[in-house]
């Protein structure tokens, strides 16, 4: 139960395996949403909310209903169908709740229920934390840190990328290379500059 | 020859990967060796072919409100019966593509085709739409996959290629992926411009 842990779980789901740049998880959005930063950080954080409670969620379902009862080939529905109740309970409870909120970050919800790094993060939750069906100690809290991380490391990638394709709309790019194109280069290239932290040992 | 124009669409035209840019993650993820890409490319096919099916059938049944949930359930459902077949015939397959192959579920070409498609078209024409965006898949993967296990391994289909050279291992890695499907996507467009003005001059 210490703290430093927990800080290597988010170092290392942040920056050493971040989830867009070195797991290829939630590239769709990456590409989609990243061309102001303003709203590539509302989805930031929209994401890390629902990274954060889907890996505590889908933590209690594995832990209390699937592996009890040999269910654990049910993952993939059972995860993906409490993550898309989930966001849609968020969405309908922020709508009435706070519509000032919901005008910064409705239009994201929807988007998330097939966002990969959400089902990802679950799925790599109970990949890492679960041996042979049992519940590494401590598993609870490292899923929902790793959660948070990656949804940090989302939000990071984003903030990067958008602010980099906001100056490039003053720069010539060829034409061919237009608008997607380049966006996987600059994200190559990104990544190329993650990979430097790969030599961190912690 | 309307319902072959279904089936081809998804090979060029339409083609998933190069044009339509969706279902991005497994294609950068397991694009490391050909191997991977066409146990990727026919995981893929299977559960689109097997959600378009069934996705058309109750097109008429599933209420406008809750179609999303249910296509969701009929995909996952698909995929299941991918990963524990890949699991039991081919083990090794299936370790080296790891969480990937449940992630299919969040792939959204298959929600996608199953929403834009087949929950408006009769069985046949969703199997043939399947089909074609499945090989669409399949031989973009193949082809990506191809470029970075040669260039960044020396080897295609674990062949060795020359022996006198040495390979930079960052086409394996995650830069490589992000760089060579820009550069192909660039290469695409840049050959479409091309023909498109040659026509407008002749």
């Amino acid at each position: 139960m210490d703290i430093a842990s927990y800080i290597t779980i988010i170092i290392s789901t942040v920056f050493i395996n971040n989830f867009i740049l070195s797991r290829f998880l939630g590239l769709c959005s990456f590409i989609g949403v990243s061309k102001n930063t303003g709203p590539a950080v509302s989805m930031g954080v929209a994401v890390t909310f629902v990274t954060t409670m889907a890996s505590i969620i889908s933590w209690l379902i594995y832990y209390f209903i699937l592996v009890p009862y040999h269910l654990e080939y049910l993952r993939t529905i059972s995860f993906i169908l409490v993550i898309a109740s989930f966001v849609q309970f968020t969405e309908i409870v922020i709508q009435k709740k706070a519509p000032s909120l919901y005008k910064i970050f409705g239009i994201y919800l929807p988007l998330i229920t097939v966002n990969c790094a959400v089902f990802g993060v679950a799925v790599l939750n109970t990949d890492v934390f679960f041996l042979g069906g049992k519940a590494l100690p401590g598993s609870f809290l490292k899923s929902a840190v790793q959660g948070f991380g990656a949804g940090l490391g989302y939000t990071l990638a984003m903030f990067i990328m958008a602010g980099i394709r906001e100056r490039l709309e003053f720069s010539e790019v060829p034409h061919s290379l237009k608008d997607v194109p380049i966006t996987f280069i600059i994200a190559s290239l990104m990544s190329m500059a993650f990979l430097g932290f790969s030599g961190f040992k912690i | 020859m309307k319902l072959l124009g279904e089936f081809v669409k998804g090979l060029w035209r339409e083609n998933p990967t190069f044009r339509i840019v969706l279902g991005l993650c497994p294609t950068l993820a397991v694009s490391t060796s050909v191997t991977n890409g066409i146990g990727m490319g026919v995981a893929a096919t299977f559960v689109l072919v097997g959600s378009n099916i069934f996705v058309s059938l109750v097109r008429n049944i599933v209420p406008e409100k809750v179609r999303i949930p249910c296509f969701i359930v009929i995909i996952a459902t698909f995929v299941t019966i991918a990963d524990l077949f890949m699991k039991a015939y081919a083990p090794l397959l299936s370790r080296s593509l790891g969480m990937f192959v449940p992630l299919i579920v969040v792939n959204c070409i298959v929600l996608g085709r199953a929403e834009a498609f087949s929950s408006k078209e009769p069985p046949t024409k969703s199997i043939l739409d399947a089909l074609g965006m499945g090989l669409g898949f399949t031989w973009a993967l193949i082809l990506i996959s191809a470029i970075r296990e040669a260039l960044g391994n020396g080897t295609i289909l674990g062949i060795n290629l020359s022996r006198n050279f040495e390979p930079p291992l960052f086409m394996i890695l995650a830069p490589g992926a992000l760089l060579t499907i820009g550069l192909l996507i660039g290469l695409l467009n840049y050959f479409t411009m091309k023909a498109k003005s040659k026509s407008r001059t002749f």
